[in-house]
């Protein structure tokens, strides 16, 4: 599907790019490639997603259902929910960005396993063509998939299962191939210390892909066995236990949700020292941050579930235990602060959205413990807050991280660079419309609405009228951006092999990199921090 | 497209990383029937009484034979295995085919007992004893299915003199994974079929 776009900008540029024609795309062994096409698929759902989103707005401009029926608005929340999740926040940065990089960054010619590589884009394709098939029954449960609804519901609860179960598949493999490349392929000298923190935090994020996603993945398999043999390990009528499925559910989805924000943050550690000409602060701090997240991240899915009726006591632990996961995740910010200090900051785009990362973050994060809370959240459960609390972590955090990487990583990955004034403009009004769109949300949450409604009560009005203004102007920001990449592809300066004079190994490659990387492989001798210091 | 040993010019990297990568791949998939042997335990203590009288009415018999037959399907490939490294890799066809046979048999002993089952009226749907059995035994079989596959391919590699005793990266991977197959059998065996 993408395979054909692709080629026409094949053509532009020199390096991996150079070949030519689908095949060249299809059958490619080239981490770089098998990375652009993950992009140019997540991007495609991102937008689709967004278009869904754009709609649930629309309909709650007025407190009465006005544009289409109740079902088609759970539909539309299940397949903006769905599809962001599955197609898009999990792969887009760690099989996107990340196969791109990591051999990049470890001074490697390749992954440990290109074959594997190629058909883990080809299994996650594969996935979500049986997830649009689905669409002739569209899911109306949720994202959660929650029973005993789900075994009931009439949409193709089966099919998006398998679908998800491939994708997921197509995520353990990926994530396996990167955790077994950074542990052989690092290049001469690349110590675990001297690797880039995205490095650090891949490797984490690649942890929780392969330990938690069979266990969802055996999760759907039974979800689809309810459906098709009359299974019943979740169907209180059959003796089994909703709370059951609930239980591995989040096993999965909270740790998956470090899966969405770790990438970011490794590229958000990056971005801040090569705009404050400062080495990183607390290298080390950074790092082993990021492998106390995902340790700790399996510990906590049971928050998710603190009105589900889970024991009083297994409610206390999961609330305390959730606590915890905030001391390295503040580690890391005040770290990034800490850099900035005294820094020689100047504000191009990468950094713009780097900096807007942590903004929002900081705000998505605060106010994680008020649901983290066992009494705050039994009031705050299944409102408008956890919407907001969950977009500013999410697309405030993991999407602003995306958008820092990807205009970082502009010029290395086309060859060609952006126009700055455009990438600007977007950014304002992806910031401005971002905040008014779900600032106002968690004001509606305390005040007590309820979310995945259609319709509420018109007490509600104000704070969604302001939203859905909001959203407009962000899809606004978001077309902007995506002109603006376009354009660049087409017709941007030919790009330097360094043009933001960074340290790390992709940067002595050229713009856009050969083939096998570099011309031999590079010995590294030092951490690629030493920002104003000697070098650079 | 390049074979596996000419993806990285180092082919004791190439070795390592296989290895890593299967290890990893094998803590996957012990997480997968985690969730089932999970799935077990909670039903298990719900519902003692059930599974006392269930557990009665599958063929202990038929059972412990395929116990054997898979522990005997393991003794074969650790044998060709060794064939391999020892320079006799001609060998590894018939000790891995011994294996693939083994596995047919024990997918026919499994393919008798679920028709047994049925005839009896005992379906996946018929009590959550038995949504158990079919659930665990039948993702079971189907890596045992894969296995079949696997082995397969490292014979006709073996065939055509791809491997040696100094590259045998294929044999020894797909013998580690044939192992994990069999212990997971090894748990079911007497957690379905011997406690009650």
């Amino acid at each position: 599907m993408s395979a054909g776009e692709e080629s026409g900008i094949a053509g532009n540029g020199r390096g991996y790019l150079s070949e030519r024609g689908w095949r060249s795309w299809a059958f490619t062994l080239d981490h770089k490639r098998i990375g652009a096409m993950y992009l140019w698929s997540t991007i495609v759902f991102f937008l689709l997603g967004g278009v869904f989103a754009l709609l649930l707005r629309l309909e709650l401009l007025s407190p009465q259902a006005k544009y289409f029926s109740n079902h088609a608005y759970n539909v539309f929340f299940t397949l903006h929910g769905a599809m962001m999740i599955f197609l898009f926040v999990i792969p887009a940065i760690p099989s996107g960005l990340g196969n791109f990089l990591i051999p990049l960054h470890l001074g490697a010619k390749d992954v440990a396993f290109p074959r594997l590589n190629l058909a883990s884009y080809w299994i996650f394709a594969a996935g979500f063509l049986v997830i649009i098939g689905s669409l002739v029954a569209p899911m109306d449960t949720g994202w959660t998939f929650y029973t005993p609804y789900s075994a009931k519901t009439g949409a193709a609860v089966a099919t998006l299962s398998l679908g998800v179960f491939l994708i997921g598949m197509s995520s353990i493999l990926t994530g396996l191939n990167f955790i077994v490349t950074i542990h052989k392929l690092r290049a001469p000298g690349m110590t675990w210390h001297r690797l880039p923190l995205f490095i650090w935090s891949m490797y984490a994020t690649s942890i929780i892909q392969v330990v938690a996603t069979p266990v969802v993945g055996v999760t759907f398999l039974l979800l689809a066995a309810e459906r098709l043999l009359g299974v019943g390990f979740f169907d209180p009528s059959k003796g089994g236990d909703p709370v059951l499925f609930q239980h591995f559910f989040w096993f999965y989805s909270h740790p998956v949700v470090y899966v969405m924000i770790l990438p970011a943050m490794g590229i958000v550690s990056e971005v801040i020292p090569v705009f404050s000409r400062k080495p990183i602060f607390g290298y080390n701090a950074i790092a082993y941050s990021s492998l106390a997240i995902a340790f700790i991240g399996f510990l906590v899915w049971g928050h998710h579930m603190f009105t589900s009726g889970m024991s009083p006591l297994a409610n206390t632990i999961f609330s305390f235990l959730t606590f915890f996961v905030a001391v390295p995740t503040a580690v890391k910010v005040f770290n990034w602060i800490a850099t900035l200090y005294r820094g020689s900051i100047t504000f191009e785009s990468p950094m713009l959205y780097a900096l807007t990362f942590i903004f929002l973050f900081i705000i998505g994060g605060l106010t994680g413990p008020f649901l983290g809370a066992l009494a705050t959240n039994v009031q705050l459960h299944d409102t408008y807050f956890v919407v907001a609390h969950f977009h500013y972590t999410m697309m405030g955090g993991t999407v602003m991280g995306f958008f820092a990487g990807l205009h970082y990583w502009f010029p290395k990955m086309t060859g060609r660079m952006l126009n700055e004034k455009v990438a600007r403009v977007a950014w304002a009004l992806v910031f401005l419309g971002f905040n008014l769109t779900f600032f106002t949300m968690f004001i509606a949450g305390t005040r007590g609405m309820p979310r995945r409604y259609a319709e509420y009560i018109p007490k509600f009005h104000t704070e969604n009228v302001i939203s859905t203004v909001g959203s407009a102007i962000l899809a606004l920001g978001i077309l902007v951006m995506m002109w603006n990449f376009v354009q660049g592809l087409r017709k941007g300066a030919q790009a330097p092999s360094d043009p933001w004079r960074s340290l790390t190994l992709e940067w002595r490659a050229a713009s856009p990199p050969e083939t096998e990387n570099f011309h031999e492989i590079p010995q590294v001798a030092d951490w690629p921090y030493g920002y104003g210091t000697r070098k650079a | 497209m390049s074979e596996p040993a000419a993806e990285h010019h180092d082919p004791v990297v190439a070795f390592e990383s296989a290895k890593l990568g299967l290890w990893t791949f094998l803590a996957t998939e012990v997480l997968l029937f985690g969730a089932l042997f999970t799935a077990y335990i909670v039903f298990r203590l719900k519902y003692p009484d059930l599974f006392h009288a269930e557990h009665g009415k599958l063929n202990r018999v038929l059972g412990a034979v395929n116990t054997v037959v898979l522990i005997t399907s393991s003794l074969t490939v650790a044998l060709g295995i060794d064939a391999v490294k020892k320079g006799k890799a001609r060998l590894l066809p018939r000790y891995f085919g011994a294996t693939i046979l083994l596995a047919g048999v024990f997918l026919c002993v499994k393919y008798v007992e679920y028709t047994e089952k049925f005839h009896h009226g005992l379906f996946p749907s018929t009590n959550i004893f038995f949504s158990l059995y079919y659930m665990m035994t039948g993702i079971h079989g189907i890596h045992v299915l894969i296995g079949m596959g696997v082995l397969s391919y490292v014979v006709v590699l073996a065939r055509r003199g791809r491997l040696s005793e100094t590259y045998y990266t294929p044999a020894e991977m797909s013998g580690l994974y044939w192992h994990f197959v069999d212990l997971v059998w090894i748990y079911l065996f007497p957690l379905l079929y011997l406690i009650g």
